[in-house]
């Protein structure tokens, strides 16, 4: 089966590639580390408001003409000031505080997309951002992504035991002389910003995916804090260069040399990866997963 | 109601590890807790006791530091009490980690050293005697490289006992260990506890909605209803004659199988159980 050498031919060559290959490893790691402990802070809900309001911070920028990054940044980091003074950790209201932010910044996102096509006359930038274009960003944005991807590396690494320990009893860690809110706040700007990097890598809607996908998948491998980190880190990279790769192959495979959007086939690849992963587990330990164990 | 807390604690020449001074606590407004005060000394082991909404909770805030009183105060150490106190160990009641969560009961002990320093633990032989020590102390060593979160409410607690005893405290807080646990992990957990307390000459102090798990344990009972406390030894306080000064009405103290009741005076009145002694016996008390 030669599909896919043939395919894949001049795939490292390819400019477009290289970037994408860049920014969705740098992405995929971060994305890996801030999505485990959503996971074990049980704040995935965050993620999801932190892509609608990414969405509406993107499609702002690019009416006033700045870069959609700039949009994610700064309205991701806001919002996370803000989600944490009103409280939105406890788990009462969370859903419906959610579900309001996201519905708002999702109706904002179509005003500013509807202003921007008639304003700027490029049709492309609707889906740009809502659910990415890696082929299409601009090399000039590495430096920046790396910078971010930093910034969170940073956060996380320092707030690394305070985190585990207020996700364990915020109570706790409070007598034990933790700043909670302090570290709250700090977890959520890295969570902002891990959501701002998968915006450009997979869309704003779909950022989440890159966040939990790997995390919630590496939950079924390994009981252990830092491996759970590495696992995660690993299969998000992998996920990425693999669905770069079948959105890459695929533009051969058609006639009109239009291949699949490599958002699609990415979040794809995280997606079969849990499956199987999933799948595999319950078939090895013929035992019945955590989650399952939760509905019980 | 204070009579017993003229008594000295037990062996007085030792000073007691926790002192509180008569505190007296409003939220919004509302009196919880009206010059509410006992001691502590240290191997002793002592039961905050009362129903839902008796203060209970609120003392051991205020004795945590989380709540601070309207008057009164509390000395740990024979100091003001502040918060990060490192001669302080608590137990918190429940545990908020998500249920698969990679982090393995022995992870959570090792976060009883250093959980509360940034950045990340570096792993050496003598973190780990420590924590495999403790491991044995509260006899974790079957679930100590389990998950957290999927372990049963007795091992949870076991683990939480491990994580707050490896800083080495000499005051122990416990939020209602005993809520949700079953009647076997119930009565380890507190023989546990006063392994614990007579061992290592550490002073525990929890908060119980029942006092008949403890009964066999304490020394100390702080009882508490409407606000007030009565406190002293179990038998100074857990009678008709206090806990009906404390209450402002009659209520029936019975002993009855090794545990003991509570009740109003009417409702024992009205039902006459045979078995029970009569009302008119325990007024002459």
């Amino acid at each position: 089966m030669d599909l896919w050498p043939h395919a894949l031919s001049g795939f490292f060559s390819n400019q477009p590639v290289r970037t994408a290959l860049a920014v969705s490893t740098i992405t995929a790691l971060v994305s890996a580390l801030v999505g485990v402990f959503a996971v074990i802070r049980g704040q995935s809900f965050a993620g999801h408001a932190f892509s609608g309001i990414g969405a509406a911070g993107g499609s702002g920028a690019v009416l006033v003409g700045l870069q959609p990054l700039i949009g994610f940044v700064s309205m991701n980091v806001a919002a996370a000031v803000v989600m944490e003074m009103i409280g939105l950790r406890r788990a009462r209201g969370r859903n419906l505080a959610t579900g309001i932010v996201l519905g708002v910044s999702l109706g904002l996102s179509a005003l500013f997309l509807s202003l921007d096509m008639t304003h700027t006359s490029r049709s492309g930038t609707t889906i740009s951002i809502l659910f990415g274009s890696l082929f299409t960003v601009d090399p000039s944005l590495i430096p920046a992504v790396a910078v971010i991807a930093l910034v969170v590396a940073g956060l996380i690494a320092a707030l690394y035991r305070p985190l585990l320990l207020t996700s364990v009893s915020s109570e706790l860690a409070f007598v034990r002389g933790v700043p909670v809110r302090l570290v709250g706040i700090g977890y959520l700007v890295a969570l902002a910003l891990a959501v701002s990097l998968a915006a450009v890598t997979i869309g704003a809607i779909l950022s989440t995916a890159l966040l939990v996908g790997p995390a919630a998948t590496v939950l079924h491998l390994t009981k252990r804090t830092g491996a759970a980190l590495a696992a995660a880190a690993a299969l998000g990279v992998a996920s990425c260069w693999i669905g770069i790769a079948i959105s890459y192959a695929s533009a051969s495979w058609s006639t009109d040399a239009r291949g699949w959007p490599v958002s699609f086939c990415i979040v794809a690849v995280v997606f079969v990866f849990y499956l199987s992963v999933s799948y595999l587990t319950r078939l090895r330990h013929g035992f019945v997963s955590p989650h399952q164990q939760l509905v019980k | 109601m204070s009579s017993a807390e003229r008594t000295p604690a037990v062996g007085s020449e030792v000073p007691d590890v926790l002192v509180v001074e008569d505190i007296s606590v409003a939220l919004g407004g509302r009196t919880i807790l009206d010059r509410v005060g006992f001691r502590a000394a240290p191997g002793s082991f002592t039961g905050l006791i009362g129903s839902n909404g008796t203060g209970k909770t609120t003392l051991l805030k205020t004795i945590l530091g989380i709540i601070r009183p309207t008057a009164g105060r509390v000395l740990i150490g024979g100091k003001a009490g502040s918060r990060r106190d490192p001669i302080v160990g608590y137990v918190p009641q429940k545990i908020e980690l998500e249920p698969d969560a990679p982090l393995r009961a022995r992870d959570l002990i090792g976060l009883g050293l250093d959980g509360h320093r940034f950045g990340v633990s570096r792993p050496s032989a003598n973190r780990r005697r420590l924590i495999d020590a403790m491991i044995h102390g509260v006899n974790a060593a079957d679930f100590a490289d389990r998950r957290v979160g999927l372990l049963s409410g007795g091992e949870q607690q076991r683990v939480m006992i491990a994580h707050a005893l490896i800083s080495r405290p000499r005051l122990l807080l416990l939020d209602e260990p005993l809520a949700n646990l079953d009647i076997t992990s119930s009565h380890e957990v507190v023989q546990l506890l006063r392994h614990i307390a007579t061992d290592q000459n550490i002073a525990i102090v929890l908060t119980a909605h029942d006092m008949n798990p403890l009964l066999q344990a304490m020394n100390r009972v702080v009882y508490l209803a409407g606000g007030r406390a009565a406190s002293g030894t179990t038998a100074e306080v857990v009678r008709t004659e206090t806990l009906s000064e404390l209450y402002g009405h009659h209520v029936e103290v019975i002993h009855a199988g090794g545990r003991v009741l509570v009740a109003a005076g009417e409702i024992v009145d009205e039902n006459d159980p045979p078995t029970l002694p009569s009302r008119g016996q325990s007024e002459g008390v």
